[in-house]
This record gives structure tokens, sequence and C-alpha cells, in this order.
């Protein structure tokens, strides 16, 4: 038994590596000075590189199913793994000016890395059981980060409102996994693939609605979406950009994973997530459409990227593309919006549409930035929005839902509109006056961010050869 | 050596940001000469045509081979007329002297960028690739109307282009993504599915990747009734970029048409061969009809684009009916269409340059402002005078060369269809003769008293023009020869 405990550590050392990380720096957070709090967003950047690190050196050979069968950490489990490592890091470079003026920003960081641990479990969660606490570990830390500026009536406003959604979708989540787990007799994955063939189908659609609810709420899809237009535009900004993307990628790869085991005669869950597909993507869309913040229009269209994304799990098992179309878009949609975010931090949070008049000429590299970044989110090409959507829709194409591509077509077509609301003006009307801006660290992490949103799309090829042939575990 | 024509214009426009301030009167001098390039090869890739083959001068390297993209570039008879009518254009362009509102480093780095993009369309043998260039042509133009536009509607319009225009290209790419999942193993190659044909014939698929397609150039080319995003995007674009808009951007529509839609897909072409002619000729007549009502100067022109692109599609349309008519009338249909994309592109760039000179003079379009310019501006007239008269397709001029052989084609295929569209011939001339006389003749308003000709700089830009479309209408052989290799390969289906 020890021997097989051993083993496990060592194959998941990437989530040990973050665990213990943000265990050692709690305590620095506790016991150093104010004067030394910043420190401890270096300390967040060494688990994170560390961790990275050992995410990709296992990519050469990838421990696959472990800890007992409640996790796999296989190929697509790094990949996702080194999406939200990538993020989180980002999102500690925009946060240490923008935190600098409050006390306790030592803990922030320690929050930050439990809530991307909590992500990455969720990526590899192959047992219910496994995926109700990291779903717990990513949402309760991200009500409190959400949170973080407690004088901030927007901020609170916004946590309160990602905690009433999170706790009843959470909740719904937790009765949904008795109800299968009383179903199949057992919570692992494969304990779902046996024993849900014979099961009850009212009973089996019922449970696995209630922890789809769950999933929907961290991905931000219909009928759990109603949090992101307020994180995105009350939370601190680099915690809107992280809140809005960690969640996302580690839910996106579990769904995948669950409905693999479903039986796909019983529960129609194909049909079902393309429904809830097209209405995402749809209502994102046309609540983004007129909205006079920024923040809370790039919340809105992160519910339409969401919709997107669903389109692969529609395609799972019957298109070859649909993981890699899923990574895609996972990568893509993740580093559009730090660089979007990046770009509204570096701004010192400016986000009324009106003040975008005319920035182009005295900040041109920033607009420049979040032009990339938006038109990346239409998929024009040759960004990495491009490629992700040119998958997903040849991915649906392929297993029979050409609707939902002509609809992500016509839904992309839309979201031009409340993009241009922003660029067009930025750029047709008369020079504003220069914006105080924040510091360099911001710039790199928007940089890295925009150049990495552009080499998705013209260097697709090491991305698409590591991830054509990539095939999700389950048990 | 076609690789440089886009590369080197794209790393140019990257330099030209990069100028600082206080040189930037460098930049136009500095896109200018930079122009030369690919009308140099252009010449070259002219000189070694090899009259006996399809696809050549190819270049290809990996792109994302995983995803069967590949980056492959080349010319055929269909392709050649374009990118070398897509160099001139940009090149008089940005000859013409235009008030850059004190922004020309990023005015020329766009024009230069647009020029890449354009001439990438038009040589990528890749689908995947035509895409990427296809699609930033909008955002290349979309920038350009928003921030060098006039007039209040300006920013309305450069939006209303993008939207429409982006609906149409992802239609394309659903079509294109349709296609690709047929092909076996997975490829974007235009050669290789051009050769294999893999849709399916007859089948739904092959209807709805059709539709899809034809969605995406109907919209850029355009074809009524998706044409409504032209009129105003024309009108408020800068000159030069009208030139470029009417001159190389419609073209796209229409050569996807004939490279995808008829190429990759001829037998479902050749079911909708007869509607294509249909929407062609409603297109035809609609353009004159509603050029005609027209008072203000570029909205005329803009309108006679829907009419001339009418002709384009009907010539398309006829030499894609196969079944039809005789194989000789189908390629004449053919090569007259691709005769007048170019002759369209020359004469309408004319046209927009000088409705830009008349705007720069009297800060106006309405034509009934106008009068008796003959005696002012005798250089501007005659030019004018004779890029309406290649318009309206006047023999010896490069509009007739290229509608008589439409005409004569089609007769051929679509007797009824053509008779009809020949009305729009007689409209067109109606409305450009009225138009010359509002202009031209009559009293100069006295507040016009000082009305200057023509600049040397815009005789530059002009001039070439002007004298192309005589050639072509005198001695159109030369071009010609290079299209009938690509047409006759066509009509034989």
């Amino acid at each position: 038994m020890t021997e097989a405990m051993g083993q496990a550590a060592i194959d998941i050392l990437p989530v040990l590596i973050l665990a213990g990380g943000a265990i050692l720096l709690i305590f620095y957070a506790m016991f150093v000075s104010r004067a030394l709090q910043v420190w401890s967003a270096l300390g967040a950047m060494i688990v994170l590189a560390a961790a990275g690190f050992a995410a990709g050196w296992y990519l050469g050979d990838a421990p696959d199913v472990t800890f007992f069968g409640t996790f796999a950490a296989d190929r697509a489990w790094l990949w996702g793994t080194l999406i939200i490592i990538v993020v989180t890091a980002l999102t500690v470079a925009l946060s240490v000016e923008w935190f600098q003026s409050d006390s306790r920003h030592g803990e922030y960081y320690v929050l930050l890395l439990l809530s991307g641990l909590g992500a990455v479990l969720l990526a590899g969660a192959i047992d219910l059981m496994e995926l109700v606490v990291a779903m717990l570990l990513s949402s309760v830390t991200g009500f409190a980060l959400a949170a973080y500026h407690r004088k901030s009536r927007a901020a609170t406003e916004a946590g309160i409102k990602y905690y009433l959604i999170g706790a009843l979708a959470n909740g719904a989540m937790v009765y949904g996994v008795a109800l299968l787990f009383g179903l199949a007799g057992g919570t692992s994955f494969e304990d779902l693939r046996t024993g849900l063939v014979d099961a009850d189908p009212l009973a089996l659609i019922v449970g696995f609605a209630m922890v789809a609810i769950g999933i929907a709420f961290k991905l931000g899809s219909v009928p759990a979406h109603q949090w992101m237009p307020d994180v995105a535009q009350g939370a601190p900004a680099p915690v809107a950009a992280f809140l809005l993307v960690a969640g996302k990628v580690g839910a996106l790869i579990v769904l995948m994973r669950l409905v693999m085991v479903l039986p796909e005669s019983g529960v129609g869950w194909r049909p079902l997530i393309a429904v809830i597909a097209a209405v995402t993507m749809t209502l994102g869309n046309l609540a983004a459409l007129w909205q006079d913040d920024v923040r809370r229009m790039l919340g809105w269209s992160s519910v339409s990227q969401t919709g997107y994304g669903l389109l692969a799990v529609v395609a799972i098992g019957r298109s070859d593309i649909a993981v890699s179309s899923m990574l895609f878009f996972l990568a893509a949609y993740a580093m559009g919006n730090m660089a979007a975010f990046g770009v509204i931090v570096k701004l010192r949070g400016l986000t009324s549409r009106e003040s975008f008049r005319g920035l182009a000429t005295p900040h041109p590299w920033l607009m420049g930035a979040l032009v990339v970044s938006f038109l990346s989110f239409i998929g024009i090409p040759p960004l990495g929005g491009f490629t992700a959507k040119l998958l997903l829709m040849g991915a649906v194409i392929d297993s029979g839902y050409a609707w939902l591509a002509v609809l992500t077509v016509i839904n992309s077509a839309i979201s031009l509109f409340y993009y241009a609301r922003v660029m067009g003006p930025a750029y047709f009307d008369d020079a504003a006056e220069p914006r105080p801006l924040m510091g360099s660290l911001a710039s790199w992490a928007l940089g890295i961010a925009t150049v990495a949103v552009i080499a998705i799309g013209v260097a697709a090829q090491p991305l698409a050869a590591a991830w054509q042939a990539l095939v999700l575990l389950t048990g | 050596m076609l690789t440089l024509a886009i590369v080197v214009p794209l790393v140019v426009a990257a330099v030209t940001l990069a100028i600082p301030k206080r040189h930037e009167h460098l930049a136009r001098p500095l896109a200018i000469v930079t122009s030369f390039l690919p009308l140099v090869v252009v010449a070259i890739s002219w000189a070694r045509f090899d009259f006996s083959t399809g696809f050549q001068l190819v270049e290809s390297a990996q792109w994302i081979p995983s995803l069967g993209i590949s980056y492959t570039v080349g010319v055929d008879g269909l392709s050649l007329p374009l990118v070398a009518l897509t160099a001139l254009l940009f090149t008089v362009s940005m000859v013409f002297p235009f008030d850059v509102l004190g922004k020309p480093r990023a005015y020329f780095a766009t024009f230069l960028f647009l020029e890449a993009i354009s001439l990438g369309v038009f040589l990528s043998l890749d689908l995947i690739l035509f895409f990427v260039f296809w699609d930033l042509s909008l955002v290349g133009m979309y920038f350009l109307i928003g921030i060098w536009g006039h007039g209040e509607d300006a920013k309305r319009s450069a939006l209303k282009f993008f939207l429409y225009t982006l609906l149409g290209s992802l239609a394309l790419l659903l079509g294109i993504l349709g296609i690709y999942l047929y092909t076996d193993p997975r490829t974007f190659s235009m050669i290789e599915i051009i050769d294999k044909l893999p849709v399916p014939a007859g089948g739904l698929a092959a209807t709805l990747i059709f539709v899809a397609v034809g969605i995406g150039f109907a919209v850029k080319t355009p074809l009524v009734p998706l044409h409504t995003w032209l009129p105003p995007a024309h009108v408020d674009a800068p000159a030069p970029a009208s030139t470029i808009l009417a001159g190389v951007l419609l073209k796209m529509g229409t050569y996807g048409f004939i490279r995808i839609s008829l190429q990759m897909l001829p037998e479902t072409f050749q079911r909708f061969a007869l509607p294509l002619a249909i929407l062609a000729v409603v297109s035809i007549l609609y353009g004159a009809l509603v050029a005609m009502a027209q008072t203000n100067l570029k909205r005329l022109v803009a309108y006679t684009s829907v009419n001339h692109m009418g002709y384009v599609i009907l010539g398309v349309a006829a030499a894609g009916a196969i079944g039809l008519g005789s194989e000789a009338s189908r390629s004449i249909a053919m090569t007259g269409a691709v005769v007048e994309m170019v002759a369209h592109g020359l004469i309408t760039g004319a046209l927009f340059l000088l409705s830009g000179s008349i705007y720069a003079r009297g800060k106006t379009y309405e034509l009934d402002q106008y009068g008796g310019l003959a005696g002012a501006s005798p250089r501007l007239s005659g030019i004018m005078m004779l890029a309406a008269f290649a318009s309206l397709g006047l023999p010896g001029l490069a509009g007739f060369v290229a509608e008589f052989q439409i005409f004569a084609g089609t007769l051929g295929v679509f007797p009824w269809l053509a008779a009809i569209g020949l009305l729009g011939i007689v409209i067109t001339a109606a409305l450009f003769l009225r138009m010359i006389q509002q202009l031209f003749f009559g009293d100069l308003p006295a507040r016009w008293g000082d009305w200057k000709d023509l600049k040397r700089a815009e005789l530059y830009a002009l001039v070439p023009l002007a004298a192309l479309v005589v050639v072509i209408g005198v001695v159109p052989q030369w071009l010609i020869r290079v299209i009938d290799t690509f047409s006759q390969m066509v009509a034989r289906g």
C-alpha cells in the first residue's frame, strides 16, 4: 500500500508542488511584515514554475490513470494543467502592482495558487468524489478572490453573487453525485460506465443534469452563467481575468470525461449539450451587445465563448479532432482573455466604453494588443481564436451537428458588433489624452499573452501535432 | 519569387510604422517604391508564363501539416491578370495625392498591409491561406474606411462593411470546412481539391457547401440582394480606398466564384448555373437602374460596380453551365468575365480616383453642384470621359472587349438572359452620358471660378490606368492569350 501510495504521489507531482507551495506561502504571509508581503508573489511564481516544469517533464511519458483509479494524469490533463499554470502566472504578474496598496496581499497569492490547483484537480478528476473536492476547492477560493477588495461595493457584490450562484450550483451537484452514486453503485467514472447501462433513464438524466449544473457554474455556461458579467466587472481586474478562464479549463475537460462514460442511448446527453451550447453562445452574445462597461462586456463575451467551447463536448467520440479542438479553444481563449484584461489592468482598471475613445493615438501598443485579442475572440485568422473555431466547427460538422457550426458563424458575426463598439472609437475618434498606466510587469504579462494569441494561430503546428492523437482517459 | 510580392510589402509595412515621427514624410515614398516590387514580380511571371499548363511558379512550404494546411502560392491564367491588376491599382492609389489626416505612417502601413493581403488572396493555393488573406482584407479595409473615411457616417459604414462581409466570409469558412471534411487524406490544398473533386456530386452536402461558399462570394462581389453594404462603404471611403475596394476587393468575390464554386464543385455549379445567371441579370439591371437614379457621383459609380459585377457573374455562370451551349461559347464567356474583372478594376479605379479629385476641389459629390468643368479642367474631363465611355462599353476601349465576349459567349448558353442583360448596357450608357453632361457641359457655376485642373501627381496615377484601358481596348490579345489557357480548360468541363 505504501509503495502504491508513493507511486501515486509521484504521478501527481505537479499537484503536490502546487499544494505544498501554497501551504509554505501561507506561513510566509502569516509571519512576515507588510513590507515583505510582496515577495509572496515571487514565491508563487517559483511554485508555478516548478509545477509547470514538472507537468512539462511528464508530457514525455504521462502517468495516465493513477491514485487508485480516481485521477487521470494523462497528456490532456498535463496540457490543461500547463494552460492553468500559465494563466495563474500571468495573473500573478498582473496582480503585483494592483494589490500593492492592500496590506494583506501576501495571502492573495496563496488563494490564487489554491484556486488554480482546484482547476487542475478538476481537469484530472475521474471520480465523482474527486470532482466534488476539486470543484469546492476551486469555488471557495474563487469567492474570496472575487471579493478581495473588501471595501469596494462592486467587488463585494460580485463576490456575493458569485457565492450564491456557486453555492446553489455546487449544492445541486452534490445531490446529483449522490443520485449517480446510487444508480451506478460506485463513484468512479469506470463504475458509472458499467453501472449506468441499465439505470432508470429518468433518474439518470436528473442525476446527470444536476452534476452538469455544477460544472456549468465553473464553465460559465447556461444555466449557471450569471456570475460571469458581475465578476468580470466588479472583481479586481486581475482576479476577473483569472476566474473567467481557470475554471473553464478544468470544467470543460472534466465534462468531456464525464459524458464519455454516459450511455449514449439512455440520456441523450449529446443533444442536451448541443442545446446548452447554442443557448449559451447566443445569450452571451446578445447580452454583450449593448454593454457600455468593457469589463462587463468581456464577461458576457466569456459566456458566449463557453458556448463555442461546448462544441468540442458535443463532438467527443464522433470526431477525431474533438479533443484537439477543445485544447486549442482553451489555450486561445485563455490567452486572449489574459491579453484583454491585461490591457485593462495596464490602464489601471479603465472600463467604461467612453474612456477608450481615441486611445489608439496615445497608446498604440495597448490598443493593438486589445485589437488582437478581440479579433481572436471573433475568430479572425491567423490568430489563435481562428484555429480554435476552425477545429470546433470542423468537429461538430463531422459529428452531424452542422447547425451548431452555422449558429457559431452567426454568433461570431454578431460578436464583431460589440467588439467594434470599443475598437472603432479607439481608432476612429480624435486622439485622447494619455492615461496613467501600471508598471512594466503588467506590460510583460499582457505582451506574452498577446504574442501567445498570435502564435497559437500562426505557429499552430507544434500544438496541432501534440494534440491530434490525444485521448481522454476515464479510468 | 511570388512570395516576395507578399512578404516584402508586409515587412515594409512594419518598418513604416517604426519610422520616427520627425521623418514621417518618408512613409509615402517608401511605400510607393515598395509597391513597385510586386509589379516587377508580375512582369517576370508574365514573361515566364507557360501557356501549356495550369498552376505554375508554385512555391510551397509546410505550415500546419497535422491539419493538412500548407503555405502554397502560384498563378494560372485566372489569377495572373488579377495579381497584375492588384499590383498596379495599389501603386497608383498610393501615388494619387491624398490627405492622410496627419497619420502618414499608419496610412501607408495599412495600405502596404492591404496590398500584401490582396495579392495573397489571388496567389494562395491553399484554402486556409486563402481564407486568412481574405479575412485580413476585411480588417485592413475596416480601418482604412473608419480612420480616413469622410462624412458623418464613415464609422458606421466601416462597421457595416465589416459586419456584412464578415458574415459572408464565415459562411465561406463553413463551406471550406465542408470541402475539407471530404478530402482523404485531409488537405486544404486547392490544387489537389481541384484535381480530385472530393465532394460527392449531386448530394445534399454538395448543395449546402455550394450555398455556403456562394453566400460568402455573393456578399463580396456583391450580387443583389446582398449588396447593401457597398454603396455606403464606397461613398464614405477615402478615394484611394474606394479604388482598392472596387478594383481589388470585389474581384475577390468573383475570383472565389470561379476558383472555388466552379472549379471545386463543377457538377453542383452546373446545376445552379441558371439561377446564378438570373441573379447576375438582376444585378445588372438593378445596379444600372439604381445608378441612374443617383445624384451623388460616388454613389453612382458604386452602383455601376454592382452592374458590372453582374456581367462578370453572368459570364462565369455561362462558362460553368457544362452541357449547355458549345464549348467555344463557354470558353469565350469565361475569358470575357476575367477581362471584365481587369477592365472594371482599371476603369472604376480611375473613376473613383477622379471622384476623389473632384471632391478635393469641390467638397461635395452632388452632381447638380457642378457644370461646365470641361473648360476649366480639360485634363480631368478628358480622362473622366474616357473612363465613362469605357465603362459603358464603347468599342476600342477595355470595357467593350470584355462585355462583347461575355455576351457573345452567354448568347450561346443562355440566349434569353443575354438579351435581357444587354439592356443593362443601354441604361449604363444613358446614365454615364447624363453624368458627363451634368459635370462637364453647360455653364461653370460662378463659385468654381478658380477650379484647378489635375495636378501632376494625380496624372501620374490616372494616366497609366487610362492608357491600359485604351491598350486593352485596341490590342487585347496579350491579355486574352493568358486567360484563354484557363478558360478553355474550364469550358471543357
